[in-house]
């Protein structure tokens, strides 16, 4: 069976019937999947292993020893700083957001266990206004970092984000300097910073937190990339090769350690982690 | 005769071709001509004054990428002596886009990193419009690392569109690079001032643009995305650039009520592009102003004080009251 990594844009545009509720479309192979079944799976297909995105809540479930997680910072909300407006005011975005996700931002960060390691967690919602880079994901990014710091332990985030939040500015760029000094700390107290990129992982939050780990792990099929792959026709206007910026092709260029499963994320994490730890200087 | 102008400059230019003529026909004989020439230069600067008070931040945004304005190296050749160019980033190319050198400022030695654009077609495609690939940006910390090392200061210049959007930048790791420099400047070991002298675009500009001071030039830019990025995206409509640059308020006076920049540097009337030399003297000013207090300033309050400058950027509300 061909492993199928990137959705067909083309033909999943057809319309083919589905029924109601228990029976999904893959995104990839377009196979007709029961949706319980892929559920269990952790939202990978079983027939083409396509690793569907999922929310924040559910990925740290997945990861996390049950009942060990608790939260910090989550009331942590946007502010409006620049009055913006475009199609939408920036309010009623961030409303709507909040009402789709029941979260107040796009991203949750606090403490767990990983098959009974102490760490700091990260993880980033696309759901949330596709896990951009306001000042609420930067201040809470950087307060993982420091608590990791100073509570001694490891830091593991997962990025799922579309880049810097335009609504908010230059103040949203300047979250990846802020996020970049908080890791700068942390390497400095040799403490270790896992990061997992999960699809998508793109412009300002790729070029500052997701690709500063000590490791640097990929789902399958992830896109991770600084630019765009529109932007990037335009400027080259040039078709881009299948599988670009996929992480395949980042493996293959050196820029990631390793594509790993969904189904095996949790036991390669404790693994690296059990190297890395309890090394840092107090 | 002034070639190149803006749309809103054509009232001023105009009025300064015809003080040309007028003057190359004054031989000190005509009266009346003195007399003429004296009130079109009034006028001339009345306009100015008028025009350049009430400038929108898109007009703004056209100033900071005017082609006549002084870049990177035509300030280091007006503030700074002996500048020693130095290329490569030791692992793949040199990348034209950054330019790194020694220097001195007023006597102390120092350590430049600048983006670069090119002036005419040749030297524009030479430089990549001054956009880097991740080489420019690894060059630019491979010459970090040394200043560092010898305990040099710092001073970068920015002046980019952006990170090149490209196949190879992409296949190198750009984005690695960017984040690279964001958290190797955030610790790095001696003073660094940055200087926004044109366009600061995007992830690409903020690369070099971690440090204890933040400089703009008055009619520069910083921003998230280009004003046409952010049209495109979100209007769907490139045209709407001029709305977005209002919207995502990306001028040197806005950028410094909302803490990103520590000191806007004055333009000469009529913008830096008009003056090369006047708005280099007042560069100069500012970067030995900032730059002195730096350098006997102890290291560990040094970089204390820079991780505070940059956890601090942000606006934030919480539902407990705090801020």
């Amino acid at each position: 069976m061909a492993i199928r990594l990137f959705r067909k844009k083309d033909e999943s545009d057809k319309k083919i019937k589905i029924p109601e509720g228990m029976w999904i479309k893959c995104d990839a192979c377009l196979e007709i999947i029961y949706k319980p079944e892929v559920e269990r799976n952790l939202n990978v297909c079983p027939k083409c292993v396509y690793h569907f995105r999922i929310p924040a809540t559910e990925r740290i479930r997945a990861v996390t020893d049950e009942g060990t997680f608790a939260e910090f910072a989550d009331d942590m909300e946007s502010v409006d700083v620049l009055n913006f407006v475009d199609t939408k005011k920036y309010v009623d975005r961030l409303k709507e957001a909040k009402k789709k996700t029941g979260r107040k931002e796009a991203v949750i960060v606090g403490k767990g266990k990983i098959n009974g390691i102490d760490i700091v967690l990260s993880v980033l919602d696309f759901e949330f206004q596709g896990g951009s880079m306001g000042s609420v994901v930067g201040e809470k990014v950087a307060m993982a970092a420091e608590t990791a710091l100073e509570s001694h332990l490891p830091l593991v985030v997962f990025s799922a984000s579309g880049g810097a939040r335009m609504q908010e500015g230059t103040l949203s760029l300047m979250q990846m300097a802020k996020t970049g000094a908080a890791l700068a700390r942390l390497s400095d107290a040799r403490l270790p910073y896992i990061s997992v990129l999960t699809d998508p992982t793109t412009g300002g939050v790729a070029a500052s937190f997701a690709m500063l780990g000590d490791v640097i792990i990929s789902e399958p099929g992830a896109l991770v990339g600084f630019a765009g792959p529109r932007v990037i026709e335009q400027t080259i206007k040039q078709k881009l090769p299948e599988g670009f910026q996929r992480a395949e092709f980042l493996l293959e260029h050196g820029m990631v350690d390793m594509i790993v499963e969904r189904s095996r994320l949790k036991a390669t994490l404790t693994q690296i982690l059990r190297y890395l730890s309890g090394h840092g200087d107090r | 005769m002034i070639l190149q102008y803006l749309d809103f400059e054509r009232p001023i230019v105009d009025l300064e071709n015809r003080l040309d003529q007028l003057k190359r026909l004054d031989d000190g004989t005509d009266k009346g001509v003195k007399e003429e020439i004296g009130k079109l230069e009034r006028k001339i600067g009345k306009i100015r004054k008028e025009v350049f008070s009430n400038l929108t931040r898109w007009q703004i945004t056209q100033l900071a990428r005017h082609p006549n304005r002084p870049y990177m190296l035509d300030y280091i050749g007006h503030c700074f002596r002996n500048f020693l160019e130095i290329h490569g980033d030791r692992a793949f190319r040199d990348d034209p886009p950054v330019v790194c050198g020694f220097a001195e400022l007023e006597g102390q030695r120092v350590l430049l990193i600048g983006q670069q654009k090119g002036r005419n077609t040749n030297e524009k495609i030479h430089r990549n419009f001054g956009m880097a690939n991740p080489e420019g940006y690894r060059k630019a910390l491979r010459v970090m690392k040394m200043a560092e090392k010898f305990r040099l200061p710092v001073i970068t210049f920015i002046d980019t569109p952006g990170a090149f959007p490209g196949i190879g930048a992409e296949e190198r790791g750009q984005s690695e690079a960017i984040a690279r420099n964001l958290l190797e400047m955030a610790h790095l070991k001696t003073p660094i001032v940055v200087a926004v002298i044109g366009e600061g675009g995007s992830g690409g500009a903020l690369a070099l643009g971690v440090g204890d001071e933040i400089l703009m030039m008055e009619h520069a830019v910083y921003s998230v995305i280009s004003p046409e990025g952010c049209a495109s995206i979100l209007w769907r409509d490139t045209a709407k650039a001029e709305v977005a640059a209002e919207m995502m308020k990306i001028t040197a006076p806005d950028l410094k009520k909302f803490g990103v920049i520590d000191r806007i540097v004055p333009e000469p009337l009529g913008g830096a592009h008009r003056d090369h030399k006047a708005a280099a003297d007042a560069l100069k000013a500012a970067l030995v102003e900032t730059l002195f207090p730096l350098v006997s300033m102890p290291l560990p309050q040094l970089l204390d004080r820079r991780y505070r400058k940059f956890r601090e950027m942000g606006a934030i509300k919480r539902k407990a009251g705090g801020a």
